[in-house]
């Protein structure tokens, strides 16, 4: 088993565009972890005059009422990176189980949760996101959940589909004619052969999730009380014509995030997954 | 395959969108008891500018006074015969301003979907065909970008530069707003205008299709019919053209079929930006002038909108795959 | 014999492999020749490299990589490996023609069968296409197949195996080549549908006195049509000669392990196990699939189809035989046999173990009944997982029904010696180990519960000749010694005689015949069971059991 670790980290680390990923998504992580550090106190309080440029008295500039960019960039993304991890976590857990239970049980219980994914899959999911802010108020709990809503089909259909080539495999079959139950089946056999996949999709969804995430700041669905960079880029959208660089550089930051997600996520998949694994 | 078939197929795959859309009527119903305070009041928009004769007429045809199944069923029943309420603040009833605004968002959708599917398909395989060479990896670099960039600040960026910057197009809008076109200087007008929302929406969608089909590609080159084609004796670019494009671009299709809902949702997003006058704008709006029933009404439509597309795109699949049962 | 020059001839060639592989050349320093009008058969198990060669001379090579670093390749006085791109796509499909293995993958799936050989027509010029569409028609009809204009504007998923080689035998001679190379085309097809279409091929060769390589690990289809043989091993060439001289004098010793690794189709001696209780009976088994209809089973306007997988399937077996199911694919053995381990419910029916129903029993009922009954499964790659070690595989039946950790382990070091494993393979993963030792592994995971009856599902099928030969032996040994009851399932009549003292055979999910094997070989009642042996390559042909084992040497364990 040790190898084989040993293996996919060495594959991983020759996919240079993944190393640069990983390198920058590092970066973000200890920003976001030193956030209180660097600009300690509250981001939103006023620093200086407003619609400073970069580069001017304030590393990053300030904001439409005066606000330190470059604070409200860290902090925010603690706020991103967080809504990111959690909402994909919640996401997971839902996928795996009804995609899981779908996969291996097959048969009508799977119709019945295909339908269901299918059913969530054509939710236009900004819109629900309003609705739900309309519903339960803008917090982050309600972002986390609208995200967690619309994620979960992906995972479920990659669960599902993985699941049931498994379950037609032989080995599943050895291990039923052994008479092992279904939870030691898989748990112990189907589970770890899926892993890999599992753990690709779960990191390409935190990049989705950020994007959404985002958005719903960008449009103020979010807790207005929480600095996160679409709330920045949000607040500046009144003075693009003058004051650019509000938007811009959040923005830059988000891109820059979920690129160096995606990388990592392509490298993962290649070394987890060779195409051309040893028989 | 045969058109008769399709049209079982469609009609099939239309009967089996009804529960959806029940399911989904259903889900709007447990919003509307999550809302706080009275169905009706909901309902009704702001409070206080019902009369208190519409709040009446209100409970009683919205059964507020049954059991909760009974007024489920109510429910139901209204929103499948589209009497979806009535806007105070637009003066109209719902289904007729949703009427108004359906237009500029399928069109956004569909230029959007056609486009990105059929420019990612050219440019997947393009990139495939000329696999590690500097068309494939400057593809790769832009589609890597494409798909990490927020659609909203993509919007805001290209106002910033082709708007503000390069004044070539409007900063918002669908038409200009006193101007009174007709006929084709409207057509031309609505088409200005839209590139720039178009624009934004695509970049993402077509950095995904573009993926997709590159890798598509590359997968069916690997597949044994191409080593009979060979075989025969046909050319590279004889065989992509016949033999692998048609197969490659089936996952395509699929995918465009599954991003249908998350391509509405990005619409959403990009009107907003633009002040494009579609069911987002008017769904972000209604969402601060707290008006729940309008806001629902959209949801259902735009649902409803999904499950459409959704089923021509099948549609088109099985037009292209003969493998797909059409009895 | 044919005089003047051979019509194509192969010299010297040498095919190298990336560095990455396990060996440097997939085809070594090969020289051959096929003379016009002749059927050669290029012999070999995986890894001999016939494949890669026959390839060669179209110059189809799977990748960049594997490209050939020596030799000629010489067709009318032109050496093909120099030839350029555009001389090499003028003579593929138009002078030498090539037919391949799966033919569900080998055929476009989205275009019809006929625009696909029209396409040939087409690329060489050959007619308007008025002409070329007659001609698809003369084609399909001189391939036997029935309604040719529905084929050609049939997809290939709607067309059965049989039909699709068919099709692509059409395809390869819609312009009449000179050479024809056939790269395993009935491997992946039934037995009677191969012995037709072997028989095809033949006429068609005859006709129209073509050269055919023809590549396959079969000797029996060998046995059936070559005219000459070239055996591989390893990338080089062992042996070549006529048919007669290769199959009844080999010289080489690899040619002569080989062909005593084939099984006879003559019986062995009868063992009686008429004294013997009945250990396993199956009574009226029935399971039938129906596919199609829906979410509501085809309440809702579209009917689903039916299909009887098993219809009262019923044979009994005793203790200490070993019985065979045989049939082809269709025929419900692998239902049946699924059934029997309780791996998929059936429909009605019951299923005595040691005199219990087990049919219907529940799952937790069943957990002290699975001891008594294991299963060996086909695929080598696909039956072990790939995350567990060897010994973790083996140990993990007996620990999930209570025995201890450490007795399960030291049980399962003894199983690997008993399979005729090492001790320390235990530790090791399974993708380290071949196909024939991951057979192993799956008969030690199945005796691990120490079981009264096996059922071994197709469990050489995936097997090269000599590997299946050695695997074969073990399980007969093994079974001599514990005293096993085994049901074997297999579609290879061959292996039946060698291995079960009685059959079963199934068509269609009935159970047509059953008896002594050596009673049914000699004097089968039903048709088609008649049939089924009548179609087995090369059966006129057989090896002296005496001989076999004299002049063989010992194989050496794969």
């Amino acid at each position: 088993m040790a190898t084989a670790l040993k293996g996919g980290i060495l594959r991983f680390l020759r996919h240079r565009p993944a190393v640069a990923g990983l390198a920058l998504l590092l970066a973000v992580l200890l920003a976001a972890a030193l956030a209180g550090v660097i600009y300690p106190g509250d981001p939103f309080a006023i620093v200086g005059k407003p619609f400073q440029p970069p580069f001017s008295e304030h590393l990053l500039g300030t904001d439409t009422l005066g606000r330190d960019l470059a604070a409200g960039l860290l902090h925010g993304a603690r706020t991103t990176l967080l809504v990111g991890v959690v909402a994909t976590l919640i996401a997971s857990v839902v996928g795996i189980t009804i995609g899981g239970l779908a996969g291996y049980f097959g048969g009508r219980l799977d119709s019945l949760l295909m339908r269901f994914t299918e059913l969530f899959q054509t939710i236009p999911f900004f819109l629900f996101a309003i609705l739900l802010v309309a519903v339960l108020g803008a917090s982050i709990r309600s972002v986390i959940f609208a995200i967690a809503v619309v994620s979960w089909p992906p995972m479920a259909r990659l669960v599902r589909g993985e699941f049931m080539a498994m379950r037609n495999r032989e080995f599943v079959q050895a291990c039923v004619s052994l008479g092992m139950g279904h939870t030691r089946i898989i748990v112990v056999h189907i589970l770890p052969n899926t892993l890999s996949s599992i753990i690709v999709t779960g990191s390409l969804m935190v990049a989705t999730a950020i994007l959404i995430e985002s958005g719903l700041s960008f449009l103020g669905l979010s807790d207005a009380n929480t600095m996160s960079w679409g709330f920045i880029i949000g607040s500046g959208r009144t003075v693009l014509r003058t004051a650019w660089w509000i938007c811009a550089v959040p923005g830059l930051a988000i891109l820059l995030t979920v690129m160096a997600i995606n990388l990592v996520g392509d490298g993962l998949n290649d070394a987890l997954n060779p195409r051309l694994r040893s028989l | 395959m045969p058109g008769r078939q399709s049209l079982a197929y469609a009609l099939r795959r239309l009967a089996q969108a009804v529960p959806t859309v029940l399911v989904i009527a259903a889900m709007n119903f447990l919003v509307l008891q999550l809302a706080p305070g009275d169905a009706a009041e909901v309902l009704a928009g702001e409070a206080g500018s019902a009369t208190p004769e519409f709040m009446a007429q209100l409970r009683k045809s919205f059964g507020l006074d049954q059991p909760l199944g009974v007024q489920l069923l109510l429910y139901i029943k209204q929103l499948v015969t589209l009497d979806l309420g009535f806007s105070f603040r637009h003066n109209m009833p719902v289904i007729e301003l949703i009427g108004s605004r359906l237009f500029p968002t399928l069109l956004l959708m569909v230029s959007v979907l056609l486009i990105s599917v059929i420019v990612g398909t050219l440019l997947g395989a393009f990139a495939a065909r000329n696999l590690n060479r500097w068309q494939d990896n400057l593809i790769s670099m832009l589609t890597v970008l494409a798909y990490a960039t927020p659609v909203f600040w993509a919007g805001l960026m290209l106002i910033v530069v082709f708007s503000i910057n390069l004044g070539w197009f409007p900063t918002s809008g669908m038409q200009q707003v006193a101007a009174f076109h007709e006929g084709f200087a409207k057509v031309r007008d609505i088409a200005h205008h839209l590139v720039l929302p178009a624009v934004t929406l695509t970049m993402f969608y077509l950095a995904l299709y573009t993926r997709l089909m590159r890798a598509s590609v590359l997968e069916q080159f690997s597949m044994d019919y191409v080593v009979t084609a060979r075989a025969k004796g046909l050319t590279e670019s004889q065989i992509a053209r016949r033999h692998v494009l048609r197969n490659a671009v089936l996952p395509v299709l699929t995918m465009a079929g599954v991003q249908v809902g998350g391509l509405l949702g990005g619409a959403v997003v990009v009107e907003t930006v633009f002040a494009w006058p579609g069911l987002g704008l008017l769904a972000y709006e209604s969402l601060f002038a707290r008006d729940l029933n309008l806001l629902l009404g959209i949801f259902f439509i735009c649902t409803c909108l999904v499950v459409v597309v959704n089923l021509v795109v099948d549609v088109a699949y099985s037009l292209l795959d003969p493998r797909i049962e059409l009895r | 014999m044919n005089s003047g020059q051979p019509l194509l001839s192969i010299q010297g060639l040498s095919v190298s492999l990336p560095a990455s592989a396990d060996r440097r050349h997939a085809v070594d320093g090969v020289s051959l020749d096929l003379w016009r009008n002749e059927i050669l058969c290029v012999v070999g198990e995986s890894g001999s490299g016939k494949s890669v060669m026959s390839r060669a001379v179209l110059g189809l090579f799977p990748s960049r990589h594997v490209q050939p670093s020596a030799g000629r390749i010489v067709f009318e006085g032109e050496d093909l490996l120099q030839a350029t791109p555009e001389r090499l796509r003028d003579l593929r499909g138009n002078r030498i023609a090539m037919i391949f293995q799966e033919p569900m993958t080998a055929l476009n799936p989205v275009l019809r069968i006929g625009a696909q050989i029209d396409e040939v027509l087409e690329i060489h010029r050959s007619g308007d296409g008025a002409a070329r569409r007659a001609r698809v028609l003369d084609l399909l009809a001189a391939v036997n197949l029935p309604d040719p204009q529905q084929i050609l504007s049939a997809y290939p998923h709607q067309l059965s195996g049989g039909q699709r080689q068919r099709a692509m035998i059409a395809m390869a001679l819609a312009l009449e080549p000179d050479i024809l190379i056939a790269d395993e085309p009935t491997t992946a097809l039934d037995v009677t549908t191969q012995a037709q279409i072997l028989l095809l091929i033949r006429e068609l060769q005859r006709k129209k006195g073509m050269g055919v390589i023809f590549v396959t690990h079969d000797f029996g289809v060998v046995a059936e049509i070559a005219d000459r043989i070239a055996v591989m091993q390893h990338g080089r060439l062992v042996e070549q000669g006529s048919a007669d001289q290769v199959l009844n004098q080999p010289q080489a010793a690899y040619t002569r392990s080989l062909l005593a690794a084939v099984p006879s189709l003559t019986p062995g001696p009868k063992r009686d196990f008429s004294g013997q209780p009945v250990v396993l009976s199956v009574n009226a088994l029935s399971k039938s699939y129906r596919s199609g209809g829906g979410l509501f089973g085809g309440r809702f306007g579209k009917p689903g189809r039916s299909v009887d997988a098993l219809a009262a399937v019923s044979f009994s077996v005793r203790r200490g035989e070993t019985v065979g199911i045989v049939g082809e694919s269709g025929s419900g053995k692998s239902t049946a046999a699924r059934c029997i381990a309780r791996l998929i419910n059936a429909d009605s029916g019951q299923i005595m173990v040691e005199g219990t129903d087990i049919a219907a029993l529940s799952s937790r009922a069943l957990r002290p009944v699975r001891r008594r009954m294991q299963m060996v499964f086909q695929d080598p790659f696909g039956s072990l997982n790939p995350r567990r070690t060897v010994g973790q595989l083996i140990a993990e039946g007996p620990i999930v029904h209570g025995v201890n950790q450490a007795t399960a382990h030291a049980r399962a070091l003894d199983l690997l010696e008993l399979v005729g494993l090492e001790r320390r393979a235990a530790a090791r993963f399974p993708h380290e180990f071949s196909g024939g030792q991951r057979q192993r592994i799956g008969l030690a995971r199945a005796l691990a519960l120490e079981p009264a009856i096996l059922v071994a599902d197709e469990p050489v099928s995936a097997l090269d000749v000599s590997v299946q030969d050695q695997v074969l032996k073990l399980l007969a040994d093994i079974r001599n010694r514990l005293g096993l009851t085994v049901l074997f399932i297999t579609h290879d009549l061959r292996v039946a005689s060698q291995v079960c003292d009685s059959i079963v055979v199934m068509h269609k999910g009935r159970v047509v015949e059953s008896g002594p094997v050596a009673d049914v070989y000699a004097r089968p009642a039903h048709a088609y069971t008649q049939a089924l042996l009548a179609a087995v390559p090369g059966r006129h042909w057989s090896h002296d059991n005496d001989a076999r084992s004299a002049a063989a040497p010992a194989p050496a364990l794969p």
